[in-house]
């Protein structure tokens, strides 16, 4: 039997403000026109996709990481734990063991090498995930509270999240963060495919190329999306060839696409040079993903895809 | 009085190191006896987290009187040196150690 499988498609990009929202917003609505899609804005620092998803809020779950909390009248002050601690989360201060949340990265370390047991983990909240829907639209929006400072454990928390509940989408969309750091990381790591958006400016290319080379390390399959195409320079373009990288569409600059997305807009039903990028982005998907029309994805093919590209 | 001072030497005419966590070097000057002593923190150029609270860690096993540095520790680090009595003070940035001794002995640097 063919187990039927999602592809998760990640919009990455390096640089920010070079169209991530954009994309994945429109994209999702426009597969959800065909196939059960499911939007993830994993840029839980400042997620927004909401503003252009209008959906029924239907569950809403608190989200919370382990971490260690001290008790007094076990620790005998052996400094086991402040030895241990890879991320210096713990320090001994004199008589007392100060745990910094902010730098702890749940690794459980201290609590385990703790001789005598004194430094049990406990749960602390770190976000929320809020679930939506609208038709053939699945949406989850991860959230990370104001001061808490690592977005990874949350970003896992949501993948592992959509891998439980969402097993029956065709089509999974992740808006990731910008820059080529650990949530970037974390948010691409399920992806099948990473579709790293830019702009043809001298910044966009930079970040580009930053971008392409944290992809290259983490062996994903990818292709690029010019943004705003028609301004600055070719340097993109001919990046993309030399280095053998596909340019999967090149939206045009256009006014229009800006004055709705400022209004909350989705823009592809209304912009038609917009719809015909994201028909090449799904010829594109077909071409490279499937063959009868999305009916289901086989896991093995997904493989074999990807290995082709290292 | 034992006074610390976050250096890029080791010695007395060596330049402030304006960063707390990673500074290269804690230099703590002993005015009982006037000798220097040198720890050499380097090792923190490594880490990739946590620079700030392992620094401070450091300093609870150092226990200087004082510190002289430049910036000043961040919000973490602070929160972990406010157990430490040790008086702070900052801002002596581009001087060697002996001019920011100077200026502390003359109570020109900002304490915080």
């Amino acid at each position: 039997m063919i187990k039927k499988r999602s592809l998760k498609i990640a919009i990455a990009s390096g640089k920010g403000g070079t169209g991530k929202t954009l994309l994945s917003t429109n994209l999702a609505a426009f597969l959800s026109e065909r196939e059960s899609t499911l939007l993830v804005d994993l840029d839980v620092e400042e997620p927004n996709d909401l503003l252009f998803i209008k959906g029924n809020k239907v569950h809403a779950e608190e989200q919370y990481k382990m971490i260690p909390q001290w008790n007094e009248s076990k620790c005998t002050l052996c400094g086991e734990c402040t030895k241990n601690c890879k991320y210096h989360a713990i320090v001994q201060m004199g008589n007392f063991i100060a745990v910094f949340k902010e730098l702890c990265h749940s690794c459980y370390a201290c609590s385990e090498l703790c001789p005598t047991g004194a430094l049990p983990m406990q749960p602390h909240k770190m976000g929320e995930t809020t679930e939506y829907t609208s038709s053939n639209l699945n949406f989850i929006e991860s959230r990370l509270i104001v001061g808490e400072e690592q977005a990874v454990p949350l970003i896992h928390k949501t993948h592992k999240l959509v891998n439980e509940k969402f097993t029956n989408t065709k089509f999974q969309i992740f808006d990731c963060p910008p820059g080529t750091s650990c949530p970037v990381v974390a948010a691409t790591e399920n992806a099948d495919f990473v579709i790293l958006v830019t702009e043809p400016t001298p910044f966009g290319l930079h970040d580009l190329k930053l971008a392409v080379e944290t992809m290259r390390k983490l062996e994903k399959r990818f292709g690029v999306v010019i943004n705003r195409f028609g301004i600055g320079n070719n340097d993109v373009e001919n990046y993309c060839q030399k280095e053998q990288i596909d340019i999967i569409t090149k939206i045009p600059f256009d006014n229009e696409v800006a004055k709705y997305y400022s209004n909350g807009d989705l823009v592809y039903n209304k912009v038609d040079s917009m719809r015909n990028s994201l028909n090449e982005i799904l010829d594109f998907l077909k071409n490279n993903f499937t063959t009868k029309s999305f009916k289901g994805f086989k896991s093995s093919e997904i493989t074999t895809e990807l290995n082709k590209c290292k | 009085m034992r006074i610390a001072f976050t250096s890029t030497g080791k010695a007395w005419d060596s330049i402030i190191d304006s960063r707390f966590g990673r500074t290269e070097f804690i230099v703590i000057y002993n005015e009982k006896t006037q000798k220097l002593e040198v720890i050499d923190n380097s090792a923190i150029k490594s880490e990739a987290h946590g620079a700030g609270t392992a620094t401070a860690q450091k300093m609870y096993e150092l226990k200087p009187d004082v510190l002289i540095t430049g910036n000043g520790p961040g919000e973490t680090a602070a929160r972990a040196l406010k157990n430490l009595n040790m008086k702070i003070y900052v801002d002596a940035h581009n001087l060697t150690l002996e001019q920011a001794y100077e200026k502390y002995k003359n109570g020109a640097l900002k304490q915080i």
